[in-house]
C-alpha cells in the first residue's frame, strides 16, 4: 500500500467534478420537497435529461445548447408529474416511481439513434489568475463552467429560500399547505413551478452525465445516481448548503475508495458504499431527536382546497 | 403479415407438439441481459445475431429478448422462447445458466446454447465462451510498450476467475515488455455504471498510471482518458469503441487499440450446423484462431515496431503456436505454476483465483 | 372555470369505470406508441393483453406464470396498504425484501445439505424475522425520536443492496460455484425448495400466502377493531387517540406486519423462482408492489387485481419483444402509460367535475 501517490490536490479536483450531477439533481429535489412534494422520479428525469441533452448537443455541436434542452426535456417530463399529483391529486409516491418508469422507457427510444456516437466537449474553463494559483487553481479554478454554475445555483436557492418573498411563500407551502392556501397563496401553482424547477436541475444533472462525466449516451447512463440524489436532499436535512456538503461526500467516497483501491488498500467496498446512507439515517435520527422540525410539515401530503 | 404468418405455423408447430415439424426458417432466439444499447457485452452478441441473419438471410429468422434480469424472470422468458418455435436458444449471460439447464430439460428437441458458463446438464445445452485472455495478452504488450511512468492500470468488475485470467494475462505480457512495469487493479463491483467507471479511471490516472484496460462495459473510461490530452492511453472493451480512435483535431485518440467480442463466427456454425444436421453438443471456448477475439485497428498513437511486435503476438496466438500463459510463471507468492515451456491447462484458468508473481495487492475475498 | 368537487363517498360507478378507462387509454396511446415504432399497433395490444391469457400457443404456461410474477407483488403490496391506510409511508418494501430473503436464505445454507422436513418452515420464519426486523428500525426511530419513516425506509433500501452485494459474493456465495457471485441454487436442494405444490399452476407456497394475506387483511380491516384502529388513525389520528389508540402501536404493527410480508416474499422468491442469492436478484419488486398497492386503492381485492394486471404487462411485454421485435422499452415505457393512466383516471372516483362560473370579486 503506498497512500502517497494519492494526491490530495487531484482528488478534490475530481469529487467536485465526479459530484456535480447529483448536486444539481438534489438541488433541485430540494426545492420541490421544501414545497411540500416528493417526487421519487428523479432518476428518470435525469436520464431524459441525459439524453435530450445529448441529442441536441450532437445535432447542433453546441452543449451549452445541450444543457439548456436536456433542462427543458426534463421539465416538460415533470410535468406530467405535476399535473397528475397536483391537479389530478393522484398519489406522490406511486406516480414517481411511475415517472421513473417513464423516463427510462422514453430516454432509451429516443436515445436509439445516439448510440456509439461522441459528444462534442465542453471547455474546461481555466478561470484566469485564480487557475494558475498554486494548490487552488488546479483544485478548484479548473473545470468546466457547469461545475461552477451547480455550486452558484446552491447559494442561489439558498438566497431564494432565506432572503425573497418567493422562497417564504414556497417554505409555508411546504409547511402548512392549508395556512397557506386560506393566507391566499396559489398553493398548486407554487408546487407546479418548483416541480418544474426540480426537472430541470435533474434535467442539467442528466447532461452533466453525458457530455461532460462520461460523455456517450448508452441506456441506462445514471445508474442510479438519481436515487442518490434522493438521499442526498435527505441528509442535507432540507438545506442548501448542506445539499452541497452532501453531494460531495456521496460523490467523494467512491472517488475516495477507488483511489484508495488504485494505492493498493484492502478496502471493504460494499461497508464504505453503504455508510453514506448509514450517515444520513443517523442525521435524520439526530435532527428529530433534538425536537427539530426535520421534513417539510406537508411532505408528500395531496392538497385539494376544499373551499 | 409475413410475422403473422410466422405466427401462425409456429402455433401449428405446437399443437403437433414438437417444434421441429416448422420446417424453414430455423428459428434463432437470443436472450439479452443487458439493453442492445450498452455498447458492449450485449451489443456484440446482438451484432453476433445480425450477422447470423445476414449469412443466411430467408433461412433463418431471429428473435430475441434485451435486459432479461437473471433471476426469476429469465426461466419464464425461456419457456416463451421455446413455446414460440425457437430452434435454438442462445443465453448470454452467466446467470443463466441453472435456467437455461432448467429449461433445456422441458424442451429436448431445442436446443440450448449456454453462454460463459459450465453446467450441461441435459444432451440439448452447449456451452460457448471465448479466450478473451489472447486477446488481454496483446494489449498488455501494447499496454508495457506504451507506459512513460511504469504503471498500468486495470479496471476490474468483479473478482471472478474470467477477470482474474485477464489481468493475469495482462500483466505478464505487460511485464515481458517492460520489466520495469506495475500493475494497478480496481474493482468497480459492476460491469456497467459509466459514472463509476470513469471515476476509476481518473483515481488509477490521478496517481500515475498512464495505461489503463477496462473490464466493464462502457466507454466512459476512455472519454477519461483522453482528457490526459495523449498522455495516456486506453482500449476499446468489448466492441471496438471506434469513436474514441481518432480525435476531432486528426490526432490519435485515446483508443489506441481494443479487444472485440466477435461471436458471429460461432454463431453461425453452430446455426448452421443445426440446418444441415451436423449439430452436436460441445463445450466451446474459441478465441483469436477462430476469429471469436479479435483486436481492432491499432491507431498511430502506437509506434511502428510495437504494432509489429504486437501483429506477431496476434499471429503466433492465431496460429496456435504461443499459447498466452506460457512457462515459466509462478504464482504471486513465488511458488511455481508452470514450468519451462508448459502451458496452463483449460480447467486451471477457468477456475482461476490467484494472480501471478509481480502483482501487487490481494484479490478481495 | 373547471373545478374538482370531492365527493362525499368514492363512486362506485367510477371504481369500476376509471381504471377500464385507463386501460383503454393506454390501449389507444400505447397503440399508437407502437405503430410508431413500426410495429402493428393491434397486434401489440392483443400480444400484451390477450396472448398472455387465451393464446393456445402461451396461455397453458403464461397463466399460471402470472401468479407467480403477481405472488410476491401482492404479497409485498398487501403489507404496505396496511400502512398507508394508517399514514404510514413505508416506501423501504424492496430493502425489507432483500433482508427477508437474506436471512432466510441464510439460515437455510447454514443447514446445508440436511433434508429434514423442518428446514423450509425454519426458512419461512427467518424469512419474516429478517423483513420484520429490517422494518423496526424505521419503526423505532420513528416512535422513540419522531424520526420520518418515509425516508428512514428508503434509505434502508441502498443498505441492504449493499449487504446483498457483500453476501452474494462473500459469505453465502456458493463454494462450488467457480468463484461466481450467487449462493447455491435451492432448486437443487429439495428440503429447501419452495417448489409447485401442483405442477403447472404456478401455486407455490409465496403464492399461497399472497391468498391468505388477501382475504386475511380484507377480514382484518372490515371485521376487526385492529382494522379499524388502523383505518382510523389514517382517517382521523386525533379522534384515533382520544379512542385509546396508541399511534405506537400502530406504528409497530403496520411497519413490522409489511416488513414480515415482504420478507415472505423475497424468501418465497429466493428459494422459489429465482432459486439463488444474486447480487441483483431482487430486480425492484419492493418499489413495483407501492405501486400496486396504489393502484388497488389499498383494498386488498383492488390488490390482487393490480398485482395481476402488473404481471400482465410484464409477461405480455415479453411477448410482444419476442413476437414482434419491439424495443424492451417501448414496453417500460408502455407500463409507465397504464400508471400514469390509472393514477390521473382515478381522480373521477373520488371527485367530480364541476363546471363554475368565475367568481365575481
Amino acid at each position: 500500500m503506498d497512500l502517497s501517490s494519492i494526491n490530495p490536490i487531484l482528488l478534490v479536483a475530481s469529487i467536485m467534478v465526479s459530484a456535480t450531477p447529483i448536486l444539481l439533481a438534489a438541488i433541485g429535489e430540494m426545492v420541490v420537497e421544501k414545497a411540500g412534494v416528493l417526487n421519487l422520479g428523479v432518476e428518470g428525469m435525469m436520464i431524459t435529461g441525459a439524453v435530450v441533452a445529448f441529442a441536441v448537443a450532437v445535432n447542433t455541436g453546441s452543449p451549452i445548447l445541450g444543457f439548456a434542452f436536456g433542462a427543458f426535456g426534463a421539465a416538460a417530463l415533470s410535468l406530467t408529474f405535476g399535473v397528475l399529483t397536483q391537479i389530478l391529486l393522484s398519489n406522490q409516491v406511486a406516480t414517481g416511481l411511475g415517472l421513473t418508469l417513464v423516463g427510462l422507457g422514453l430516454s432509451s427510444l429516443i436515445g436509439k439513434p445516439y448510440e456509439g456516437v461522441k459528444a462534442p466537449s465542453l471547455p474546461r474553463l481555466d478561470i484566469p489568475v485564480l487557475s494558475d494559483l498554486p494548490v487552488l487553481g488546479r483544485m478548484i479554478f479548473s473545470h468546466d463552467i457547469m461545475v461552477y454554475l451547480s455550486l452558484l445555483l446552491v447559494v442561489a436557492v439558498w438566497a431564494f429560500l432565506k432572503y425573497t418573498r418567493g422562497g417564504l411563500i414556497l417554505r409555508a407551502v411546504g409547511e402548512s399547505h392549508d395556512s397557506a392556501h386560506a393566507l391566499g397563496y396559489k398553493v398548486v401553482r407554487v408546487r407546479l413551478l418548483a416541480i418544474l424547477f426540480g426537472g430541470a436541475c435533474a434535467g442539467m444533472g442528466g447532461a452533466y452525465l453525458s457530455l461532460v462525466r462520461v460523455p456517450q449516451w448508452t441506456e441506462g447512463v445514471t445508474a442510479g445516481a438519481g436515487w442518490i440524489a434522493l438521499a442526498i436532499v435527505v441528509f442535507a436535512s432540507w438545506r442548501a448548503g448542506r445539499v452541497a456538503v452532501g453531494a460531495y461526500l456521496f460523490g467523494g467516497i467512491t472517488v475516495l475508495q477507488l483511489n484508495l483501491q488504485a494505492a493498493g488498500a484492502a478496502v471493504p467496498v460494499a461497508l464504505l458504499s453503504a455508510s453514506p446512507y448509514v450517515i444520513t439515517i443517523l442525521v435524520l435520527v439526530f435532527i428529530s431527536a433534538r425536537g427539530m422540525h426535520g421534513a417539510p410539515a406537508s411532505l408528500g401530503r395531496p392538497f385539494h382546497a376544499s373551499s | 403479415m409475413k410475422r403473422r404468418t410466422l405466427l401462425a405455423s409456429a402455433a401449428f408447430a405446437a399443437s403437433l407438439g414438437t417444434a421441429a415439424f416448422a420446417q424453414d426458417p430455423t428459428k434463432a432466439c437470443f436472450v439479452y441481459v443487458g439493453p442492445i444499447g450498452d455498447g458492449g457485452w450485449t451489443y456484440q452478441h446482438h451484432q453476433g445475431a445480425l450477422a447470423l441473419k445476414e449469412e443466411y438471410g430467408d433461412k433463418v429468422e431471429i428473435a430475441w429478448q434485451e435486459s432479461v434480469p437473471e433471476g426469476s424472470d429469465a426461466e419464464r422468458v425461456l419457456t416463451q422462447m421455446a413455446l414460440s418455435g425457437c430452434n435454438i436458444i442462445f443465453t448470454t449471460s452467466f446467470g443463466y445458466m441453472d435456467a437455461t439447464n432448467a429449461v433445456a430439460a422441458k424442451f429436448p428437441d431445442i436446443k440450448f446454447e449456454h453462454s460463459t458458463g459450465y453446467k450441461r446438464e441435459h444432451p440439448n445445452v452447449s456451452t460457448y465462451n471465448a479466450r478473451f485472455y489472447e486477446g488481454r495478452a496483446v494489449v498488455g504488450h501494447i499496454a508495457g510498450k506504451m507506459t512513460k511512468t511504469n504503471k498500468i492500470g486495470y479496471i476490474g468488475s468483479f473478482p471472478i476467475p474470467e477477470v482474474i485470467m485477464g489481468i493475469n494475462s495482462y500483466f505478464h505480457h505487460a511485464k515481458m515488455a517492460n520489466p520495469d512495469v506495475e500493475l494497478v487493479v480496481t474493482w468497480a463491483y459492476t460491469w456497467f455504471d459509466p459514472a463509476k467507471e470513469a471515476d476509476a479511471a481518473r483515481a488509477m490516472l490521478d496517481q500515475g498510471v498512464d495505461v489503463i484496460t477496462a473490464h466493464t462495459d462502457s466507454t466512459a473510461p476512455l472519454a477519461e482518458i483522453g482528457k490526459e490530452d495523449g498522455n495516456a492511453w486506453g482500449f476499446g472493451q468489448a466492441s471496438d469503441m471506434a469513436a474514441f480512435m481518432t480525435n476531432d483535431d486528426g490526432t490519435p485518440g485515446p483508443r489506441v487499440a481494443s479487444i472485440i467480442d466477435e461471436w458471429s463466427p460461432y454463431y453461425i456454425k453452430r446455426v448452421g450446423a443445426l440446418m444441415d444436421g451436423t449439430y452436436e453438443q460441445i463445450d466451446s471456448w474459441a478465441g483469436m484462431p477462430e476469429g471469436e477475439v479479435v483486436i481492432g485497428e491499432m491507431n498511430d498513437a502506437i509506434p511502428d515496431d510495437v504494432k509489429a511486435e504486437a501483429q506477431e503476438l496476434i499471429d503466433a496466438i492465431s496460429s496456435g503456436e504461443y499459447h498466452p500463459f506460457t512457462g515459466p510463471i509462478n504464482r504471486q507468492d513465488g511458488t511455481p505454476w508452470l514450468a519451462e515451456g508448459e502451458t496452463a491447462e483449460d480447467g486451471t484458468l477457468l477456475g482461476m483465483d490467484f494472480y501471478i508473481e509481480g502483482i501487487k495487492g490481494e484479490i478481495p475475498q | 372555470m373547471i373545478k374538482l368537487e370531492k365527493r362525499p363517498q368514492p363512486s362506485r360507478l367510477w371504481t369500476v369505470l376509471a381504471p377500464l378507462l385507463a386501460v383503454l387509454l393506454t390501449m389507444v396511446v400505447g397503440g399508437a406508441l407502437f405503430w410508431f415504432l413500426g410495429a402493428n399497433p393491434f397486434e401489440a395490444i392483443r400480444t400484451i393483453f390477450w396472448d398472455p391469457l387465451f393464446d393456445p400457443q402461451f396461455a397453458p404456461f403464461s397463466r399460471p406464470q402470472l401468479l407467480v410474477k403477481a405472488g410476491p407483488l401482492i404479497l409485498i403490496a398487501i403489507g404496505l396498504s396496511i400502512g398507508f391506510r394508517a399514514g404510514i409511508w413505508n416506501i423501504g418494501a424492496e430493502g425489507q425484501y432483500i433482508m427477508g430473503a437474506i436471512c432466510g436464505a441464510g439460515a437455510g445454507l447454514a443447514l446445508y445439505p440436511s433434508d429434514s422436513v423442518l428446514v423450509f418452515p425454519l426458512m419461512i420464519l427467518c424469512g419474516a424475522l429478517g423483513g420484520w426486523a429490517w422494518a423496526m428500525i424505521p419503526a423505532i426511530l420513528k416512535t422513540r425520536f419522531g424520526t420520518n419513516e418515509i425516508l428512514v425506509s428508503l434509505m434502508l433500501v441502498y443498505v441492504a443492496e449493499n449487504i446483498l452485494a457483500s453476501m452474494s459474493s462473500g459469505l453465502l456465495r456458493n463454494p462450488e460455484g467457480m468463484g461466481f457471485p450467487g449462493s447455491r441454487n435451492f432448486k437443487q436442494w429439495e428440503a429447501a425448495h419452495n417448489a409447485e405444490l401442483i405442477p403447472n399452476t404456478g401455486m407455490h407456497w409465496g403464492v399461497v400466502f399472497a391468498f391468505i394475506c388477501v382475504i386475511g387483511v380484507y377480514v382484518m380491516l372490515t371485521r376487526h377493531i385492529q382494522g379499524f384502529n388502523i383505518r382510523l388513525t389514517g382517517d382521523a389520528p386525533k379522534a384515533a387517540r382520544f379512542a385509546g389508540v396508541s399511534p405506537a402501536r400502530v406504528v409497530f404493527l403496520c411497519l413490522g406486519l409489511a416488513g414480515a410480508l415482504a420478507g415472505l416474499a423475497g424468501l418465497f422468491e429466493v428459494s422459489g423462482p429465482a432459486g439463488q442469492i444474486t447480487i441483483d436478484f431482487n430486480s425492484g419488486y419492493g418499489f413495483t408492489a407501492i405501486i400496486v398497492a396504489f393502484l388497488g386503492r389499498l383494498n386488498p381485492i383492488g390488490i390482487l387485481l393490480a398485482g395481476l394486471l402488473m404481471a400482465l404487462t410484464y409477461i405480455g411485454g415479453e411477448l410482444a419483444q419476442l413476437m414482434l421485435g419491439v424495443p424492451g422499452a417501448s414496453i417500460q415505457l408502455f407500463q409507465g402509460m397504464l400508471l400514469f393512466f390509472l393514477l390521473g383516471v382515478d381522480v373521477f372516483t373520488n371527485f367530480r367535475i364541476r363546471l363554475t362560473k368565475p367568481e365575481l370579486a
